[in-house]
C-alpha cells in the first residue's frame, strides 16, 4: 500500500518540501508549543513534585472516574455513529440533509448550555426533577448525569467521520457481497467493517479525547465532590484556582497523555491490518494497472 | 476513473438492497431524540416563559449583537485557517512520510483531551508579551493575548481536530489508480488536484470545517482565559450566558442559547444543504470516488 | 461481540455500586467555594476528632469546591449539601429565597454567620514602582489595573465595591461621582481576567499591569506559587470588609438525618479551635484574641461592610451587577 502510494506521490520535491514546512510549522506553533508549556509548567517544582501530584489520592481517583467514564460512552457511539453513517451514507431518503444538522448539533451547543439543559430536565426545579426525588434516584450531581452529558457531547464524532467516507466509497461492494450470497451480518464484518476502520478509528479516538477532556457541560452536573464526582479536568481547574499549579499542570499533563495511548492503539490496529491485507492481496489475482 | 462512471450509471432510482435501512434509521432517531432533541426542546420550552418582546431585547441587546459578532466572525476565521492548514496537515500526515510521523499524528487530538481551560491558560501565557510566542510578535506590534486575535488562536486549536481527522480517512480512501490515470492522460500535478483529487476531499474538508466552525462558535472554557472579555470588544456570547447564569437568571440565559443554537443551525442546515445539492448535482448519485476494486 | 457485552455489564453493575456508595454512612456534604479547600482540608480533621469526643461516632467528610455562585446553583439543583460555605451573602440569599436556606440564616450564627473575614488589598510590583498607595492612584493616567471580571466573579464584585464604597467615602460624594470614579478606575483596566487565580497569573506570570487587586488571604496563596519577594501588599485607606456566610440546608438535613452534625460542623467554626485554623490560613477570625495573637499577619485596616454602604448585596447586587446595572452603564456610555 505505501510502496504504491509513494509511487503516485508526484507532488514536485519543492512542493513537497513548502507543504511540510508549512505543515509542520502550523502543528509546532498550535500543537506542540502548548503541550509543551503543559509540561514544563507540570515538571517546574521536579519530577518528585509531579509524581507527588500525581500520587495525591484524589487526582487518582478523578482519574479513574474519567477513565470509566470513557469506557462507558464509547461503545454507545460506536453503535449509534454506525447505525447513523449507514443509514444516511448509503440511502436516499428526504430529510437527510436536516439529520445529518441534527446530528451536527451537539458541537454548536456551548458545553455549559449542554450541562444547563440537563440540569432543567433532571434538576431538582427541572421536569422530572420532583419524580426522582420522590424515587431517590440520583442523575446530576452523580455518575449518570456525567454519562449523559458526556454522551451527548461526543454523540457526533463516530458519526460524522464516517458519513463522508462511507458516501465516498459508495455501496457497490456491500452490493457485491450481499449478490454472492453473503448474509447482512457477514457482509457488515467482511466488507463494510474493513473499509470504515480507519473512519471508525478516528471516530473513536475522538470521541474519546473529547469524553476525557469535556469540562464545561460535565463541570456544571458533576457537583464537583471531591473523590466522587470530580473528573480530571475539573481536578485540574480546582487544583489551579488553589494556586496548585504544579498539580494542576501534572493532571493536564495526563490527559494529553491519555490522548497520546490512542497512538499506541492506531499503531497496533495498523499493524494488524497491515498483516491481515497482505495476507488478503496474496490471494487475489494482480490488478490492471 | 472506471469504478467512478460505472457507480454513476447506476439509476438513482434503484431498488434497495442493502439490508438495514429500518433498523439504522431507527435506531438514530431514537437515540437522537432521546439524548438530542428531547433535551433542547426543554431549553425552548423554558425559553418561551418570556414573552416575544422580552425575547428580542435580550437577543439584540446592544451586547449581545457586538458578542455575536465577536462569536461568529473569530469562529468563521478559525474555521478558515482550520481549513486551509487542516488540509496541508491531512495530506502530509497521510502521503509522506518523515520521522517522527505517528508522534506528531497522535498530537492532533491533543486540543480534545486537553481540558478546554488548560488550553485557554497556556495558549494566552504563550501568546502573553512576555510568552515564548508573544514576545517575538510584541516587537511586530502585534498583540494577540487579551484581543479579539486571541480568541482566534484558541478557537483554531480547538478546532484543528476536526478538520485534520475528517479529511484523514478520506485521503487515504482515494485509490491511486485514479490519480495514476489523470497522470497518464496528460494531466499536471495541478490538474489532477483540482480536477479529480479536490472534488473528492472537498466534501469532507466542508464537513470539517462546519464542525470546526460549530464547535467554535459554542466555545467557552478556552477563550475567556486569552480574551480579555472588554464589553463590547472582546466578549463572546457564551459568556454573556455565563453572565446571565451568574445573576441566576436562567430564563434569559436559555434564552440566548436559544439563539445561538438556531443561527447555529440554520447554518449548519444551510451548509449540509449546500453539499447534499453538490453531491447531486453531478449525476444524481454521491460522489463515490473509485470504490475499491 | 458477546465480550463487549459482559464488560459493558460489569461496568454498569460497577456504576451501580458507586452510585449506591453515595446513599450510604454518616456523612456531611460541604458545597463550598474553591479557595476554600486548604482551610477545610486543616478544618475537617479537626472537627471530626472533635465530633467524635462529642458524640462517640466517627463521620466522613466530603467537600465539592467550585466557582460560588455555580456552586449555589448546583444545590439549588439537586446537590444534595448539608452545608454550605461561601464567599458572599449574595450567593446564601438565593438558596433562602428558594427555600432550602432558613429565611433569617444570618443569625442562626454570630458574626453574620460568617466565622472569619477577610479584605481587598493591593498586589504591587517590587518596590512599588508607581508608589500606589490608595484607590484614588489606581484612576490615574497610565496605572493598569488588574482584576477579574465584576460581573462574572465574587472578587471582582468585591473590588467594584470596594472602589465604590471608598469614592463615597470622599468629601461631597454621591453615586453619581462614585460611578465616575468607577469608571475611571475600569478604563485603567485592560482585560478582565476569568477569575481570581487567573488574574493573580496574568499579573505574576505574564507580567501584565501594575497593580492586582485581591483578596488579602490570596496574597500568601501568591507568595506561596510565585515567591514572596516578588511583590509587595499595600494596604489602601478603605476597604471592604469581605465576610463569608455559611448555612445549614435545612432540606437535606432534615432528609438525611444530620441536622445535629451539620449544626455542630457549622458551630465548631468559631471555636478556638477553628478561628485559629482560619489565622492560619490567613483569614481574619472574629475571635478578637486569635486576632491579637495574629496582628502582625493582620495589620490593621479600616473597612466597610456591604450591609453598612450598600444596604446589603440584595440591593447591591441587582444596582451593580444585574443587566443595565452600573457596570454595564459605565461601558455602554463609550
Amino acid at each position: 500500500m505505501n510502496g504504491r502510494l509513494r509511487r503516485v506521490n508526484a507532488e514536485p520535491r519543492w512542493l513537497r518540501a513548502l507543504l511540510l514546512g508549512v505543515g509542520l510549522g502550523f502543528l509546532f506553533f498550535f500543537l506542540a508549543l502548548p503541550l509543551l508549556a503543559v509540561f514544563v509548567e507540570a515538571f517546574a517544582a521536579g519530577w518528585t513534585a509531579y509524581a507527588g501530584a500525581l500520587n495525591d489520592p484524589e487526582t487518582r481517583s478523578a482519574i479513574g472516574l474519567t477513565l470509566l467514564v470513557a469506557l462507558f460512552v464509547l461503545p454507545f457511539n460506536v453503535v449509534f455513529g454506525v447505525a447513523a453513517a449507514w443509514a444516511i451514507a448509503k440511502f436516499d431518503f428526504r430529510g437527510k440533509s436536516l439529520l445529518i444538522t441534527l446530528i451536527d448539533l451537539p458541537f454548536a451547543v456551548s458545553p455549559v448550555v449542554v450541562g444547563l439543559v440537563f440540569l432543567l430536565i433532571f434538576g431538582a426545579q427541572g421536569l422530572f426533577g420532583p419524580w426522582l426525588a420522590a424515587h431517590d434516584i440520583k442523575v446530576v450531581f452523580a455518575l449518570p448525569g456525567i454519562i449523559i452529558v458526556t454522551l451527548f457531547i461526543t454523540s457526533p464524532f463516530v458519526a460524522r467521520e464516517l458519513i463522508p467516507l462511507m458516501q465516498a466509497q459508495g455501496k457497490e461492494e456491500e452490493e457485491a457481497a450481499l449478490s454472492l450470497g453473503a448474509s447482512a451480518w457477514q457482509m457488515f464484518r467482511r466488507v463494510t467493517l474493513p473499509n470504515i476502520k480507519w473512519g471508525l478509528l478516528y471516530g473513536v479516538i475522538l470521541a474519546n479525547a473529547r469524553a476525557m477532556g469535556e469540562f464545561g457541560a460535565v463541570s456544571v452536573v458533576s457537583g464537583h465532590i471531591r473523590g466522587e464526582t470530580n473528573t480530571l479536568p475539573l481536578h485540574v481547574e480546582i487544583l489551579y484556582n488553589e494556586y496548585n499549579a504544579v498539580g494542576a499542570f501534572a493532571s493536564a499533563s495526563v490527559l494529553a497523555l491519555l490522548a497520546l495511548v490512542t497512538l499506541l492503539a492506531k499503531t497496533v490496529v495498523e499493524w494488524r491490518m497491515r498483516r491481515e491485507n497482505s495476507m488478503l492481496l496474496a490471494d487475489l489475482p494482480a490488478e490492471e494497472s | 476513473m472506471a469504478a467512478w462512471s460505472s457507480s454513476c450509471l447506476t439509476p438513482a432510482s434503484r431498488r434497495r438492497i442493502l439490508p438495514g435501512f429500518g433498523l439504522s434509521l431507527a435506531c438514530t432517531l431514537a437515540y437522537l431524540s432521546l439524548l438530542i432533541l428531547l433535551p433542547l426542546s426543554g431549553l425552548a420550552f423554558r425559553a418561551s416563559d418570556l414573552g416575544p418582546v422580552e425575547l428580542w431585547a435580550i437577543a439584540t441587546g446592544e451586547r449581545a449583537l457586538a458578542s455575536y459578532r465577536v462569536t461568529f466572525g473569530a469562529s468563521l476565521l478559525a474555521a478558515t485557517i482550520n481549513a486551509f492548514f487542516g488540509l496541508i496537515v491531512a495530506w502530509i500526515l497521510v502521503r509522506y512520510s518523515f520521522p517522527g510521523k505517528r508522534a506528531i499524528d497522535a498530537l492532533v487530538d491533543l486540543p480534545f483531551a486537553l481540558p478546554t481551560a488548560v488550553a485557554g491558560i497556556t495558549l494566552a501565557t504563550l501568546y502573553a508579551d512576555n510568552g515564548w510566542i508573544g514576545r517575538h510578535l510584541e516587537p511586530l506590534g502585534v498583540k494577540v493575548a487579551f484581543t479579539p486575535f486571541g480568541i482566534v488562536v484558541a478557537l483554531t486549536f480547538i478546532g484543528l481536530p476536526f478538520v485534520v481527522r475528517t479529511l484523514q480517512p478520506v485521503i487515504e480512501d482515494i485509490e491511486s489508480e485514479v490519480e495514476e490515470a489523470a497522470a497518464s492522460l496528460g494531466a499536471s500535478r495541478w490538474q489532477t488536484f483540482i480536477r479529480v483529487l479536490f472534488p473528492a476531499i472537498f466534501p469532507a474538508l466542508l464537513t470539517g470545517f462546519t464542525l470546526a466552525f460549530s464547535r467554535s462558535v459554542g466555545e467557552y472554557g478556552s477563550v475567556i482565559f486569552i480574551a480579555g472579555n472588554m464589553p463590547l470588544i472582546s466578549e463572546i456570547t457564551p459568556l454573556l450566558i455565563i453572565s446571565k447564569l451568574e445573576q441566576y437568571d436562567v430564563v434569559g440565559a436559555t434564552a440566548l442559547a436559544m439563539v445561538m443554537l438556531i443561527i447555529s443551525f440554520v447554518m449548519l442546515l444551510a451548509v449540509n444543504a449546500l453539499q447534499w445539492w453538490a453531491a447531486n448535482r453531478h449525476s444524481g448519485c454521491s460522489p463515490s470516488l473509485g470504490a475499491h476494486q | 461481540m458477546l465480550r463487549v457485552i459482559h464488560q459493558l455489564f460489569l461496568v454498569l453493575t460497577l456504576t451501580f455500586s458507586v452510585t449506591l456508595a453515595f446513599a450510604e454512612g454518616s456523612s456531611l456534604l460541604n458545597v463550598s467555594y474553591d479557595v476554600a479547600r486548604d482551610f477545610y482540608k486543616d478544618y475537617n480533621p479537626m472537627f471530626q476528632k472533635h465530633w467524635k469526643a462529642l458524640s462517640g461516632e466517627s463521620i466522613e467528610l466530603k467537600q465539592s469546591h467550585a466557582g460560588s455562585s455555580k456552586q449555589v446553583r448546583a444545590v439549588a439543583d439537586g446537590l444534595e449539601a448539608d452545608v454550605v460555605t461561601m464567599n458572599q451573602a449574595s450567593d446564601v440569599d438565593f438558596l433562602a429565597e428558594k427555600g432550602l436556606v432558613a429565611r433569617d440564616y444570618a443569625k442562626k450564627f454570630p458574626n453574620n454567620a460568617s466565622p472569619y473575614t477577610s479584605t481587598m488589598v493591593f498586589i504591587v510590583r517590587k518596590g512599588n514602582p508607581k508608589g500606589l498607595r490608595d484607590w484614588s492612584d489606581l484612576v490615574k493616567p497610565g496605572v493598569q489595573v488588574i482584576l477579574p471580571h465584576p460581573k462574572n466573579t465574587g472578587n471582582g464584585r468585591y473590588t467594584y465595591l470596594a472602589a465604590w464604597g471608598y469614592a463615597l467615602g470622599q468629601a461631597g460624594a454621591n453615586d453619581r461621582t462614585a460611578q465616575d470614579f468607577v469608571g475611571r478606575l475600569l478604563k485603567n483596566v485592560p482585560l478582565f481576567a476569568a477569575g481570581g487565580r487567573d488574574a493573580t497569573t496574568t499579573f505574576m506570570q505574564r507580567k501584565i499591569g501594575d497593580v492586582l487587586i485581591s483578596f488579602e488571604s490570596e496574597a500568601e496563596l501568591i507568595a506561596r506559587e510565585f515567591g514572596k519577594g516578588e511583590f509587595e501588599v499595600v494596604y489602601p485607606s478603605l476597604s471592604i470588609l469581605t465576610e463569608f456566610p455559611v448555612a445549614i440546608i435545612d432540606k437535606v438535613v432534615d432528609k438525611k438525618g444530620t441536622r445535629k452534625a451539620a449544626q455542630a460542623y457549622l458551630d465548631f467554626l468559631w471555636s478556638p479551635v477553628g478561628q485559629e485554623n482560619a489565622a492560619q490560613n490567613y483569614l481574619r477570625p472574629r475571635n478578637q484574641e486569635i486576632l491579637k495573637k495574629y496582628v502582625a499577619q493582620f495589620p490593621p485596616i479600616k473597612t466597610f461592610s456591604v450591609d453598612e454602604v450598600f444596604g446589603g448585596w440584595a440591593k447591591a447586587y441587582p444596582t451593580h451587577f444585574r443587566d443595565g446595572g452600573t457596570f454595564d452603564q459605565i461601558y455602554q456610555q463609550k
